[in-house]
């Protein structure tokens, strides 16, 4: 038995799989030794994996058969090229004629990659497609967030398509990065280096409590083992017929309603009705979904 | 900078009231018989949270007036310099609001509206991807520009000496802007030329092409085909169909 914790923000893509499938379930489609680089990267003159920063196959987790993609955040912020894009899209084509439990996206992107920049965008927007028609085939499709890249650009949009979204609070979930609105709009817009405020913008706990990470867990990639078969047991499906999408469309416009001029998660928050909000960082995960539940009994 | 004057050459003047809103553009028009609902983006829109939902709105509403009858076509307008650049946005989380509209597009699809997308004007990264690049047919329109990040600013990020990417971007369609870099690359099925031309030809033929695409996302096949983008096809169909443990 080891019993040591592994953080899930410093694993590899590859000690992630490791850490969530069943032991020896994993096979790998498209490995490292067909050597799949990116020739975009390799003209520019830019290092190359033999993976292209993804690793995707199918395994089996709690004994299901899923199908897995883990974004290497540590090769070129986990951003999407041409062949990185098409094996999630691959993957995802092949998740609706397999019809495995589910598809799990362990997502690490800063989104689409600039060398390559429109292959990268158009194959997101494939993802997209392919993501949605997985879906519509009956399989459901599980993003775990949590580590240094987060879920950003077009990841973040393909992030919130998936029927679950399992976060830690280090993973960070939005669409344009600190870094980038303070270089277009200043730093009274968006101060990139206030770690803490960084966190209280996009973090697994203001996503977990507006609703869009459907589970918070440690930083411990046995928690998001453990969420990921929670999932698997059972699941929120997203929205998709008319019915559902005109609810999703009134709880949006609703949430801007109900957080007006709100900039700061601390507003979020304390809007929610949470005791002690300045506290809310330091809380456990545990702890702060059971303060979440507590409230949504309440009401 | 957007020009009302599309929609007549689109469907004629008289055969439409389509109503600009600021960034919003929306409203029915005809095109020969056949009824069709615009929809879309206006003057380099930068999409925030209440354009992005006007735009999934205007979808439902389209959706749920023809559920039982013929679904009418959607023709998307998209002219946008992108996602709004905002740290509330961002905190009311912007990238959830452009993944409904993605779904309210994907819900039109499969309840058997015809899709096309027609790029007016800018159509740049997020702000595309959220509806624009998600219909069966897209269209670049005279002076249509597509991009993700001008070259200046790729440049500054990458490293990368502006010099040497304007250089490779003469022979790549991979990273540079251009409607014509993404028409290669499969993205965009059609550049129309003649700025002023009257469009209804064209644009009939779009949407029977896009009932001919039914769902299908051929773009990849496509874009090999035009020698654009010549991996992704063949990757995803390696991945799609290996022999697990082959």
């Amino acid at each position: 038995m080891s019993a040591k914790r592994v953080s899930y923000f410093e694993a590899s893509a590859r000690a992630r799989v490791a850490a969530l499938v069943d032991p020896g379930s994993f096979t790998e489609f498209c490995p490292p030794a067909q050597r799949r680089t990116s020739p975009h990267l390799a003209q520019l003159d830019a290092p190359v994996a033999f993976d292209d920063g993804v690793v995707v196959g199918a395994a089996t987790v709690d004994g299901k058969p899923v199908l897995i993609a883990a974004q290497e955040g540590q090769f070129n912020g986990g951003a999407v090229g041409e062949v990185h894009g098409a094996k999630i899209r691959g993957l995802l084509e092949r998740a609706a004629r397999e019809r495995p439990a589910a598809v799990l996206l362990l997502v690490d992107s800063g989104g689409v990659r600039l060398h390559e920049a429109n292959a990268g965008l158009i194959a997101i927007s494939e993802i997209m497609r392919a993501l949605m028609a997985a879906q519509a085939a009956g399989v459901p499709v599980f993003a775990l967030v949590g580590g240094a890249c987060g879920a950003f650009g077009g990841m973040g949009i393909v992030t919130r398509l998936c029927d679950e979204v399992i976060m830690s609070e280090e993973g960070r979930l939005g669409l344009s990065g600190p870094e980038v609105i303070e270089t277009v709009k200043g730093v009274g817009e968006f101060d990139s280096r206030d770690r803490s405020l960084v966190w209280r913008v996009t973090g697994g706990k203001l996503r977990r409590a507006l609703g869009e990470a459907t589970r918070l867990v440690d930083d411990d990639a046995s928690a998001f083992r453990a969420a990921a078969v929670a999932a698997l047991t059972h699941h929120r499906n997203a929205p998709a017929d008319l019915a559902s999408l005109k609810a999703a469309q009134a709880a949006l416009t609703e949430r801007r309603a109900t957080h007006p001029d709100t900039r700061d998660g601390l507003e979020v928050w304390r809007t929610l009705g949470l005791a002690q909000p300045e506290a809310v960082p330091m809380l456990a995960s545990d702890e702060f979904n059971r303060q979440l539940d507590a409230l949504a009994t309440e009401v | 900078m957007s020009d009302p004057s599309l929609f007549d050459a689109l469907f004629g003047a008289g055969n439409h009231t389509v109503v600009i809103d600021g960034h919003f553009v929306a409203g029915p028009a005809r095109l020969g018989d056949t009824p069709v609902a615009v929809i879309g983006s206006w003057d380099a829109a930068a999409v925030d949270g209440d354009l992005a939902l006007a735009i999934a709105g205007e979808i439902l509403r389209v959706v749920e007036a023809d559920a039982g009858a013929t679904p009418r076509p959607i023709v998307f307008v998209a002219d946008t310099q992108g996602q709004a650049l905002s740290r509330r946005e961002e905190l009311l989380g912007l990238n959830g609001a452009f993944a409904h509209v993605a779904r309210c597009v994907d819900l039109a699809r499969r309840s058997g509206h015809p899709t096309v997308a027609l790029i007016h004007g800018e159509a740049v990264s997020g702000g595309f991807l959220a509806f624009g690049m998600l219909a069966d047919r897209v269209v670049a329109l005279p002076g249509a520009q597509v991009r993700v990040m001008d070259l200046r600013a790729m440049s500054r990020v990458t490293k990368i000496e502006f010099d040497r990417l304007q250089t490779l971007a003469q022979h790549s369609p991979v990273f540079a802007p251009g409607a014509d870099n993404y028409w290669r690359m499969g993205a965009v099925h059609a550049l129309w030329h003649d700025a002023g031309a009257d469009w209804r030809a064209p644009l009939a033929t779009a949407l029977a092409e896009a009932v001919d695409a039914a769902g299908h996302d051929g773009r990849a096949a496509l874009g090999a085909e035009r020698g654009g983008r010549t991996l992704a096809a063949a990757v995803a169909r390696e991945v799609a169909n290996e022999v697990a443990g082959g």
